[in-house]
């Protein structure tokens, strides 16, 4: 089955400084994928290359088997992002959100409207499409940002730190939707993170370190690959000490 | 691994779909932002009633093309004006970029899947949407002043000059904000570009008075391409043809244009040294 995500010998770096070096993994379909690292551990970096802001020094992504620099449109028209800062626009109501996005994927008014709907009835805020975004908490920000990168339908998520600045129960309400569409809908999960209490035994885990994908398997395996009594400290082990 | 799904690619139809959702969200910002609106009005009008009253007795013009008789001090500067106005607009718009991509918002308009050049050249055009009718609701005021063209057809003679130079300031801006790195930076970018783009200009004194006191000076206003967004809308005004003007407008609008698509290309752009 061709991947959702494949990245393979990615090396980037900026001027002298080496952000990532010959990282190698895959995201299946329908898969739940932790990317799991410090700050400065090169995950930002790659979240910009898999998204094209700019090119890779070296090294190839695949998205459904399209090369993201070869075959940008195609690539991604089949993946949905929601990035670590806020893109909504505070000033506009949740549904001109909602249509400005499907406007830029070539969705007409009338369709873009129904999927808005969907997407307003997915995040559980139907009753609040003419508010401006600005009223959201920082948590119903981050859904309507979710379910809006799925208004296109795409079978590839990739999720920035989403949980950052968010509390527990927002946090928590954020994963079980994210692992309900996995489960459900089949969504290929890429999930950038560097707390490890997100993390279940079978999710796909892997460790990037100093630009460098230094474990990747499920978090179990990893765990008892390292002879550890948990994840985090698995990572400690494979990172060689780091917290 | 399986077959691989073809792509089919985008319609017509869809390319228009996000043109105007681009349009339609530059306009929704815009009149939610209407403090930007009104000092777009104010800043023009300040100095037309304010400056031009003051210096008419200091600054007289003499009969050039495209006038042919006398003209008042507020008649001559009021292309210069517009085209300031089309100049504010374009490095508003570029502020908006850098903000936008400190923000993110910049981002996930460039992971559409359209092609970038279209995505910026939307971004562009709605600019340039906006700053027209900045200038034409400038000129609806400056109608009751009498400050108008000689004949009604000035008012639509002068709509694709003011296409032309608000594409070649907005291609300006654009390609700026893909130079600077923060916000911080910008109040530089405001004084180095908008001011001597504005005064070494034939905006405020035809280059003639320039070339009197400074022929160096003269050679600077002569290579400025605002001094040839101005002259083309000025010509424009009076229903005639600039050609030189429109020429360099052309080949700045080019050059400024295909710098920005360069800039903001992932391979080779300056996006890549920012780190991520």
């Amino acid at each position: 089955m061709t991947s959702a995500l494949a990245v393979s010998h990615l090396s980037h770096s900026y001027g002298p400084r080496k952000a990532l070096d010959d990282v190698s993994f895959t995201v299946a379909p329908g898969s739940f994928t932790v990317l799991l690292g410090l700050n400065g551990a090169g995950k930002s970096t790659l979240f910009s290359l898999v998204t094209r802001l700019y090119a890779a020094c070296e090294g190839r992504i695949d998205i459904f088997g399209h090369d993201v620099m070869r075959e940008p449109g195609a690539a991604l028209r089949r993946l949905g992002v929601v990035f670590q800062s806020r893109t909504l626009d505070l000033e506009l109501s949740l549904m001109q959100n909602l249509s400005y996005h499907a406007a830029l994927h070539g969705i007409g008014p009338l369709e873009a409207r129904r999927l808005g709907k969907q997407a307003l009835e997915r995040a559980g805020l139907e009753d609040r499409s003419g508010e401006k975004a600005r009223a959201l908490s920082g948590g119903q920000m981050r859904r309507l940002e979710i379910v809006r990168a799925l208004m296109h339908g795409p079978k590839l998520l990739l999720l920035d730190e989403p949980t950052v600045g968010l509390d527990i129960k927002a946090r928590a309400d954020l994963l079980a939707l994210v692992r309900r569409l996995v489960r459900e809908e089949g969504l290929g999960v890429l999930w950038t993170t560097h707390l490890i209490d997100e993390i279940e035994a079978e999710d796909h885990v892997v460790i990037l370190h100093q630009g460098k994908a230094l474990a990747d398997d499920t978090a179990a395996a990893i765990i008892a690959a390292q002879g550890a009594a948990d994840i985090g400290a698995a990572f400690g082990a494979v990172t060689g000490g780091a917290p | 691994m399986s077959s691989v799904e073809t792509d089919p690619g985008f319609t017509l139809r869809q390319y228009a779909i996000c043109l105007s959702g681009v349009v339609g969200r530059e306009g929704l910002r815009f009149l939610h932002q209407r403090e930007r609106f009104v000092s777009a009005l104010v800043r023009p009008l300040v100095w037309l009633f304010i400056f031009a009253a003051g210096f008419r007795q200091v600054l007289g013009v003499s009969i050039i093309p495209p006038y042919e008789t006398y003209v008042l001090y507020e008649v001559y500067i009021t292309p210069g004006l517009m085209a300031m106005i089309q100049l504010f607009n374009g490095m508003q718009s570029s502020l908006s970029m850098v903000y936008d991509r400190e923000m993110g918002n910049m981002r996930s308009l460039l992971v559409s899947p359209f092609p970038r050049w279209f995505l910026l050249g939307s971004k562009l055009f709605a600019g340039v949407a906006v700053s027209i009718l900045q200038v034409y609701a400038y000129l609806a005021i400056a109608f009751f002043w009498e400050i108008e063209p000689p004949t009604r057809w000035g008012y639509l003679t002068v709509l694709p000059a003011l296409a032309l130079s608000g594409l070649m300031l907005g291609a300006l801006g654009m390609l700026l904000s893909s130079a600077i790195r923060q916000l911080e930076n910008f109040a530089g970018v405001m004084n180095f570009v908008i001011f001597p783009m504005f005064f070494a200009s034939s905006a405020l004194y035809p280059l003639w008075k320039v070339k009197e006191s400074s022929p160096w000076l003269y050679y600077f206003c002569e290579a400025n391409p605002f001094t040839h967004a101005v002259e083309l809308i000025r010509f424009a005004f009076h229903q005639q043809v600039a050609v030189e003007s429109l020429a360099a407008v052309a080949a700045y609008t080019t050059v400024f244009l295909v710098g920005a698509i360069i800039a903001y290309d992932p391979a080779r752009g300056m996006l890549t040294r920012k780190g991520g």
